[in-house]
């Protein structure tokens, strides 16, 4: 190619002082993107992606040591004063960030806002101004445009939110958009719609964009070129069909291979990389990835290797490891370097379902918040339904997945089970117990086979004890007589695989992945029977989630644990789950066995949201169909008439005629079997039909 | 194998250093320690006591006898002062510990339980608020004159708690939030036992900080209050009560006699405020100023 690239970074060093030493964050990154095209830097939180990007935009604070070149369109920017940057940024090169709360100030309307971004590189009255915010509007998407740039941002909802910064992104037709992390803070029917939309922008201003994110999915399907980063560095970079399907550096074989694939019917193996990644301050030489690489030898201690040029697989693509050649020779997958642990069935699989007791089994449960407006005079001014009428069950040994958005009201579920409380009508039944007729000590004692491991390890600690205090807490609290604790404290960091010096320890000094594994110890200290876990990886790094999914599901295997599994992530939960409820607005809109409501979806909802999930597989991702559905979620204090679902229904929109539309607007859809009168695969849908959307690769 | 103690935390090592590399704040805890050990100590090494009299020397300016002079009664100025002090000291410790030990359990059940319990608690708080404490002490005063000054100091602490109590409850509001407060409710711990282990430790860094600036503030309010005489009683002496007795001799050729406990005073409140916001800066780095982090 003779073409000039548009960016072109090169050796770019960037480096903070710290109270401990100085921290290296990015070191020497070359990367190079062309007009029009997609870059996809992938990279672990702390790896360096985030840090180059703000270098590109000049946006470093003044303490940080920048080294290298950074050439946009042959000029170099490294160097240029904030003046002179200001006049290319924004106009020539954009910015979209993670949080797009943050990003927009509280103060402006929205409309005024993007105008402000046109403002400032065109020549415009302010009239005009707004008429481009208007038409920007409109193109990413944001219904009735000239109404809605007149809200505030608070009045918007986050996918709204992040619309609304692409459109100040476009405003200016830019040659390149960087997007770091532009969907990781929203749910997947919005961040199918947020990727779309960036499509779009992309089409219609020809900008190359640089995507930056950890979620390997989202890069597969949206990416042309990738650049994997560890520890500052890159490893690897290539096409994207190079490094997806013939990675050549270990950290990417293992990456890749633990995620769990929404689209496998089989439990296949995780391979997780052991440890954390390392510390920025004071790097030791050699490769960075030497203590978690399983084919580590000598060298690797000794001498950092260069990014290397593979020709075998692929033009450019190059991998920074000194044994890139045997993996190339061998063409080694990433069960061959990782230990894949094979996790079977737990041996109570074997009585049929039926007749396993029930460990936990809720019936028409209903949570209503009130709310009120007034300080002193209370007056009830209208009802949040956030969990309105559902049933499951969960049988002994048995994992079932709650899943479903933000808002869908799975965190109340499971704040009204472990509160073990009589609800305001329903029933929750734990272990064959009503909560309703439960006295104080029943629920102290119930509190022993019950337990629970929260999303984020680092909120589930307190900071201010040491692990064994906070293992002894439950010990303590049921009456372990103290004698035996500390043996039983042993056992569980050992179970959970931590070593027993970790005892003395305070959470902070732990990884994240550790602080989750003392969560869950702290979950079995009691040998409950029933353990419920909210979001148990979606707070840890891409490459720490497998160890940990896996020791779960050796635990449920070895301790014959049951599991209730909240997640958002729908390929954790086709991994790790027998069964799965898919809520929706309060509701439950399917329920069934896992394989089967993955494979043959009922719902017009579950479809969306099988749909909506990228898959870490380029090809795959490039000819799937993909269902976007209309819109957020809608406020539960006002949920829509008739089947709740029906405002963002792609089926109510496209495929029904009025008649069977009135019938989705007047009357609820029940919960009615699937497969046969008497299966256990239930759908709420007038119209269910079952309908493959993981196979359906025929598409454009 | 015994659960061998925590390693030097790594924590209280860094507040430590935070703490040592502001200068006022170092020079600050300096100065408060010498006046301790100017209060406890002083009286052994010094050749006068507070309750002795000096037939020889009355109105005595300072000498080599009598390093800060005599009062009109012949006695030793600097022997008072160090007595003085001593119930100033100890009246702010007690009551700083007293108030902020109040409200950091009244904050924390009020937050805590809600419901009743709380309204109750802000319904107290904004009460003891809008009542002038100084009158009500005042009028009190005639009622614990004569009894322990232990008294004194419970009212001056029950006057005192109610600002930090209402920090506590919004800091309460929100950890009983925190996940580990839930893990600690789901596992069947009491309610109080979260309380104590789990809520007001993670807040000690605000506790320790509101005791130490009460210190400084309970002194003044007793020095305010002993001076009008509704405080320190007779014969118990106060740095208030000396200034009290001698605040008239300021712009006469004596002024030693007001001087000395007045400086000392203002000296001692700046030191002990000096440690506060060394403390919180070193404790809590983002409350402070700031600057580039």
């Amino acid at each position: 190619m003779t073409a000039q690239p548009l960016l072109e970074v090169s050796n770019l060093s960037v480096t903070f002082p710290s109270e401990a030493g100085p921290v290296a964050a990015v070191r020497s990154l070359s990367y190079h993107i062309m007009p029009g095209e997609v870059l996809g830097i992938v990279g672990e939180s702390g790896s360096g992606k985030s840090v180059s990007s703000l270098a590109v935009m000049g946006l470093l604070p003044s303490r940080a040591k920048i080294t290298g070149s950074i050439r946009f369109k042959g000029a170099e920017l490294l160097g240029q004063s904030d003046k002179d940057l200001s006049t290319i940024r924004g106009r020539r090169i954009s910015m979209i960030f993670q949080d797009p709360l943050s990003a927009l100030t509280p103060v402006f309307t929205v409309g005024d806002q993007i105008a402000e971004a046109v403002l400032i590189h065109q020549k415009l009255s302010g009239h005009a101004a707004m008429d481009r915010a208007v038409e920007l509007l409109e193109l990413v998407g944001i219904p009735n445009p000239r109404q809605r740039a007149s809200a505030f941002p608070h009045e918007f909802s986050g996918g709204m939110r992040q619309r609304a910064m692409i459109a100040m992104a476009i405003a200016n037709d830019p040659e390149l958009i960087i997007a770091d992390e532009p969907t990781t803070a929203l749910d997947v029917t919005i961040q199918a719609q947020i990727l779309e939309t960036l499509e779009k922008a992309r089409e219609t201003t020809g900008a190359a964009i640089i995507m930056i994110t950890h979620d390997l999915g989202v890069i597969a399907g949206a990416a042309d070129r990738v650049t994997v980063m560890y520890a500052g560095k890159p490893v690897e970079t290539g096409a994207i069909d190079d490094v997806f399907y013939q990675p050549r550096m270990p950290y990417t074989l293992g990456l890749l291979g633990s995620i769990p694939r929404l689209d496998m019917a089989e439990r296949q193996p995780l391979t997780p990389i052991e440890g954390s990644p390392p510390s920025l301050i004071n790097l030791p030489r050699g490769c960075p990835f030497t203590p978690r690489c399983p084919m580590r030898i000598e060298k690797c201690e000794q001498v950092e290797p260069e990014l290397v040029v593979l020709n075998a697989s692929g033009a450019g693509h190059a991998a920074a490891c000194h044994r890139s050649n045997e993996i190339e020779q061998q063409n080694l997958k990433s069960t061959d370097i990782f230990p894949a642990p094979v996790i079977g069935e737990p041996e109570v699989g074997a009585v049929p379902r039926a007749q396993r007791e029930a460990v936990l089994e809720l019936r028409d449960l209903v949570k209503h918040f009130p709310l009120v407006k007034g300080a002193i005079l209370r007056r009830r001014v209208g009802t949040v339904f956030a969990v309105d009428g559902i049933s499951l069950d969960i049988r002994e040994g048995e994992t079932l997945g709650l899943v479903g958005e933000s808002g869908c009201g799975k965190t109340t579920t499971i704040m009204e089970i472990l509160n073990l409380t009589t609800p305001a009508s329903g029933r929750i039944v734990v272990f064959g117990k009503d909560t309703a007729g439960m006295t104080a000590q029943d629920r102290f004692a119930v509190r022993e086979d019950l337990s629970v491991v929260f999303q984020d390890p680092q909120a589930s600690l307190d900071p201010r004890m040491p692990v064994s205090s906070i293992l002894a807490e439950p010990l303590e609290t049921h009456g372990v007589p103290a004698g035996e604790r500390t043996a039983r404290i042993e056992e569980l960091l050992q179970i959970v695989g931590l070593r027993a010096e970790h005892m003395s320890r305070y959470p902070q000094e732990f990884s994240g992945g550790q602080r989750q594994r003392v969560g869950i110890a702290r979950a079995l200290a009691l040998k409950p029977r029933l353990v419920v876990l909210d979001e148990p990886v979606s707070a840890l790094d891409v490459s720490i989630r497998a160890g940990v999914i896996n020791l779960l599901e050796k635990l449920r295997m070895d301790l014959g644990l049951a599991y209730l599994f909240v997640a958002h992530d729908l390929s954790v939960v086709r991994h790790i789950a027998d069964r799965v409820a898919v809520m929706y607005l309060g509701k439950i809109a399917e329920i069934g066995e896992v394989n089967r409501v993955f494979s043959l979806p009922a719902h017009p909802y579950t479809q969306a949201l099988l749909s909506a999930i990228p898959l870490p597989d380029p090809r795959k991702e490039r000819a799937r169909r993909r269902i976007i559905l209309k819109g957020d979620i809608p406020n539960p204090s006002d949920p829509p008439s008739g089947c709740r679902f029906r405002t963002r229904c792609q089926k109510f929109a496209g495929e029904l005629n009025d008649q069977q539309r009135q019938r989705c607007i007047d009357e609820e859809p029940l919960l009615t079997a699937q497969n046969g009168p008497e299966g256990d695969h239930l759908a709420a849908c007038h119209y269910a039909e079952s309908y493959a959307v993981l196979d359906d690769v025929g598409g454009k | 194998m015994v659960p061998k103690k925590a390693d030097p935390d790594s924590r209280s090592r860094l507040v430590l250093r935070r703490f040592l590399r502001r200068r006022l704040a170092v020079a600050g805890l300096f100065l408060v320690a010498l006046f301790f050990v100017f209060a406890y100590l002083g009286p052994f090494v010094y050749k006068w006591q507070y309750n002795q009299l000096d037939f020889q020397a009355f109105l005595q300016p300072p000498s080599s006898e009598h390093w800060f002079g005599t009062t009109q009664n012949g006695f030793d100025m600097l022997a008072l002062t160090m007595r003085g002090m001593q119930k100033s000291l100890i009246i702010g410790l007690i009551g700083a510990v007293l108030s902020t030990g109040i409200a950091a359990v009244a904050g924390a059940a009020a937050g805590y339980f809600s419901g009743w319990t709380d309204r109750v608690t802000i319904a107290l708080i904004d009460l003891l608020l809008v009542l002038p404490s100084f009158l009500i002490i005042a009028i009190l005063s005639p009622v614990f004159s004569g009894r322990t000054w232990l008294v004194f100091v419970l009212l001056l602490s029950a006057f005192q708690w109610m600002i930090t109590a209402r920090v506590v409850r919004s800091m309460t509001l929100s950890m009983k939030e925190r996940e580990f407060v839930y893990a600690a409710r789901f596992t069947g711990v009491s309610n109080w036992k979260i309380i104590v282990r789990h809520i007001l430790p993670n807040m000690s860094s605000f506790l320790i900080i509101d005791a130490t600036i009460n210190v400084s503030s309970l002194i003044l309010s007793e020095v305010g209050l002993s001076f009008f005489g509704f405080g320190v009683q007779p014969p118990d002496i106060s740095l208030g009560t000396l200034i009290n007795d001698h605040w008239q001799s300021a712009s006469t050729p004596n002024g030693y006699q007001f001087y000395l406990p007045a400086f000392l005073l203002i000296l001692l409140v700046l030191a002990v405020n000096l440690v506060g916001d060394g403390l919180r800066d070193a404790l809590d780095p983002n409350a402070g100023i700031g600057g580039d982090r």
